[in-house]
């Protein structure tokens, strides 16, 4: 286009202006670019799935403070009651609940000894019933059997021989084959021997932010001990309705305890993940808003720039010119201002990227991003130069006979 | 002259009122998020104890595996071991010292009335009222007698008093906790230090304890003990071997009155090391430290990284809002080149016409900054709606945080209106006449 030229020695006059809008065009797309980045990166850390049947499951805490009690022979009788109660599909007792924040973790390790590397795993101890009660698929090998369930007396050290591992900390300990992991023997807490006689898909870990959140292992245990949970899953829809019923059922056959903290299973997701959550909108707010600044600014700046050009746009348009070419001016003006201003946001994106990379241990940004702002801010630039543009070409050819 | 100047901001002001209104909300957006984000950041990183904060150290023993250390090296374990805590204790060598542990357990209300509750706890040593300047209501904290002996006392808050006693004094009564009985020596008042800087462990901002009864009751088995607990080295079974472990569950913290003592004590914790390392124990290099409350507070990363990041962005969000001013009052001041000219050839000094058009853009930056004090309540109301517990009580505008918004904003306008005011006080009166 030949006026393109033309347009950039205007804008060379008056330079203030255009670099304002330029920056600020700049700024925005450095922070839009890097805020869709760590939200997305939020999304899909939410989208993991925990392996467990979310939408049906609730967990209680059994607090028992009562001095003469038999741990073994209360706990079967709870879960007795509760395998029983029409509703339920299935229940266990157990030490921890994922995405809980709070848990146990222990390392396997290929071979014994104090000073061999080992791989870090959460620990779940469940019985027989632990896949079908929390919903998990076994891909390989096979479930516990009732002789495999061992008594947990507290502060014991010593572990059962068996464990049911997820497929990514199979992956982790077989990096070629997770497959191959069935059926091996590791060693925890450094030398006892393990062997692996189960796989499942997946299973999280309690703590969201582990980068070893993939990696749990379940241990046929039960355990001995004041306070633990249970886990139960009802059948499809009935759980909202079960709650209440399982607490009363519970609280009232035994005074010797407290049934408390009753929580769903999804609760516990959005809890664990509200502070992403937060995040996320804060950050989708914080785009919102300043694309908008920023498209105020760049129509604020054209008005005044027409207004201040009123009798020349009138002259042009006496000569000659049609009002798509004086439309056509604005919004070339614009786009031009706006390449400078996506090109320096283009530089400050990937600086702001390492920044909150080095500072903060995100991933750096991908290039198909920092295209989308590109496009994202010519477009909204264009948009906003639509209005004050269209004013300009209303601007009468007559306006070039007066003298103010 | 000042009032002249006002009035003449205010006519212009108004005569341009869409561009006036456009500046006053970029201002006051800006300001507003930059405003609730500064406030999150600084009350996460108040110092919770400020006459005293410089003081109080918190102990920390690198007893970690020789063959994988602790952080990667970078730091000595965040707790001690049980161990280390009772030879500390008993050494006495700090003017105070308070070994302590997250507790938890059952009371059994002596009103037949109420149900069973669930308490949150703290094992703590005497010292830890008067160290941490714990306010009472009634009575007061335990004696370092009933330290050694053993004796089963008990604090309580003033929640657990009001629900258990009524909001009755009730020193010198007894209450079964995990079926034990123990005696009242004292209810403490509203007490919540933010950040909870005596125990960060299991989380910055949680609430301080229902119940605080003596550290030995965790070794005598009388209450149950929580948070959290990392092992190196696999301990033998039971609870006996598990005190002796190489385990580190417990915090300690002294109070040194100046830096001679703070010296002092760090030599003795050398020395204590060296003693260990003869049975066995402290493979790993000396790394022994004391730090200070806000020392503990930083090393331990209290504030938040997604605070941190947010005020970044809050900060460059500020500056877009700041740049937009900068072009919408050059544009503004510009556009009123003919009346600039006017005047000056009526006589009006580059001074004069300079702190005319400061004054406008001062008048403006204020009304922004209002605006964005609104906003940034709004904005935190919203913060700790999203954040829930995690946020509570770090969301309040207190008055250092309202002056604050104000001076940001004022200066904010000021030097994005010097640009746009030196410019237009450089209009030459001639030409402006003669396109006239």
């Amino acid at each position: 286009m030949l006026e393109t030229g033309l347009i950039f020695r205007a804008l060379m006059r008056n330079k203030m202006g255009a670099i304002l809008i330029a920056l600020q065009i700049a700024l925005t797309m450095a922070i839009m670019v890097n805020a869709i980045f760590m939200i997305q990166d939020r999304q899909q850390q939410m989208k993991r799935p925990s392996g467990i049947d979310e939408n049906n499951t609730f967990y209680l805490t059994n607090t028992v403070f009562a001095q003469d009690h038999n741990f073994q022979a209360e706990l079967q009788t709870d879960l007795n009651t509760l395998r029983k109660t029409p509703g339920i599909v299935d229940a266990i007792q157990i030490n921890a609940i994922p995405l809980s924040g709070g848990g146990w973790s222990m390392s396997l390790q290929h071979e014994p000894g104090e000073d061999k590397d080992a791989i870090g795993s959460a620990l779940y101890m469940v019985d027989e019933h632990g896949i079908n009660t929390m919903g998990l698929n076994l891909i390989a090998g096979e479930n516990f059997s009732q002789e495999d369930i061992q008594w947990r007396g507290q502060g014991q050290s010593t572990w059962p021989p068996k464990t049911i591992i997820t497929k990514a900390f199979a992956a982790q300990l077989f990096p070629d084959d997770w497959q191959t992991a069935i059926g091996k023997t590791f060693y925890i807490s450094q030398t006892q021997p393990m062997q692996i006689i189960g796989i499942v898909e997946a299973l999280q870990a309690p703590w969201n932010g582990w980068d070893g959140v993939e990696r749990s292992m379940l241990v046929p245990f039960q355990m001995e001990s004041s306070s633990s949970y249970y886990f139960i899953r009802t059948e499809p829809g009935k759980r909202d309705k079960m709650m209440p019923i399982i607490e009363k059922v519970l609280a009232e056959s035994n005074k010797g305890r407290i049934i408390r903290r009753i929580t769903t299973v999804e609760d516990t997701r959005k809890r664990s993940y509200r502070q992403h959550n937060a995040t996320n909108k804060i950050l989708t707010t914080v785009v919102a808003t300043l694309t908008l600044i920023t498209s105020f600014g760049i129509v604020g700046l054209a008005i005044f720039s027409i207004n201040r050009r009123t009798k020349q746009i009138g002259t042009r348009r006496a000569l000659g010119a049609t009002r798509w070419q004086i439309m056509r001016y604005f919004m070339v003006e614009n786009f031009l201002i706006s390449t400078v201003g996506v090109f320096i946001g283009s530089i400050g994106a990937i600086g702001l990227n390492m920044w909150l990379v080095s500072t903060f241990n995100l991933t750096p940004i991908s290039f198909e991003l920092i295209l989308f702002g590109i496009v994202a801010l010519l477009i909204v630039g264009q948009l906003a130069v639509l209005y004050p543009a269209r004013k300009a070409a209303l601007i009468a050819p007559a306006t070039a006979t007066r003298t103010i | 002259m000042f009032n002249y100047y006002l009035k003449i901001a205010w006519i212009s002001i108004l005569r341009h009122w869409g561009l006036s209104l456009l500046m006053i909300c970029a201002i006051g957006l800006g300001i507003g998020a930059a405003m609730t984000t500064i406030t999150v950041n600084y009350l996460m990183s108040a110092d919770p104890i400020p006459h005293k904060s410089k003081q109080l150290y918190y102990v920390q023993l690198d007893s970690w595996d020789v063959n994988d250390p602790f952080d990667e090296g970078l730091n000595p374990p965040d707790q001690l071991t049980f161990t280390d805590t009772t030879n500390l204790l008993n050494a006495q060598k700090a003017f105070r010292q308070n070994a302590q542990a997250q507790a938890n357990g059952v009371i059994e209300p002596n009103d037949p009335e109420l149900l069973p509750m669930s308490v949150s706890g703290r094992a703590n040593t005497a010292d830890f009222f008067t160290m941490f300047d714990v306010p009472f209501i009634y009575g007061s904290g335990w004696t370092h007698q009933a330290d050694v002996n053993k004796e089963q006392v008990i604090v309580l808050n003033k929640v657990t008093n009001d629900k258990l006693f009524g909001g009755e004094d009730s020193v010198g009564q007894t209450i079964k906790l995990d079926g034990n009985v123990f005696k009242i020596v004292g209810v403490i008042d509203q007490w919540q230090p933010k950040p909870r800087f005596y125990d960060i462990t299991t989380g910055a901002f949680n609430d301080s304890e229902d119940i605080f009864v003596p550290f030995s009751m965790i070794a005598e088995q009388k209450i149950g003990r929580s948070g959290n607990t990392n092992c190196w080295k696999p301990s033998g079974d039971g609870f006996s071997a598990f005190l002796v472990s190489e385990c580190i569950w417990t915090q300690f913290w002294v109070e040194l009155k100046t830096q001679q003592d703070k010296e002092e004590y760090l030599t003795f914790l050398n020395a204590y090391v060296e003693e260990q390392k003869a049975y066995g124990r402290f493979l790993r290099p000396m790394d022994n430290r004391l730090s200070n409350v806000m020392q503990w507070l930083e090393n331990q990363e209290v504030v938040a990284d997604d605070a941190k990041m947010m005020m970044a962005m809050s900060f460059m969000f500020l500056i877009v809002c700041l740049l937009n001013t900068v072009g919408l009052l050059l544009a503004k001041f510009l556009g009123k080149a003919p009346e600039i000219g006017l005047r000056q050839a009526l006589g009006a000094s580059r001074a004069t016409l300079f702190s005319q058009y400061i004054i406008e853009s001062a008048c403006i930056g204020l009304a922004g900054g209002l605006l964005g004090l609104v906003l940034a309540y709004l904005g935190l109301i919203g913060v700790e709606s999203l954040y829930g517990d995690y946020m509570q009580g770090l969301a309040t505008l207190d008055s250092t945080m309202m002056i604050l918004a104000l001076v940001l904003a004022l200066i904010s306008s000021i030097v994005s209106g010097i640009y746009p005011t030196w410019r237009a006080c450089n209009i030459q009166p001639a030409q402006q006449l003669k396109s006239q």
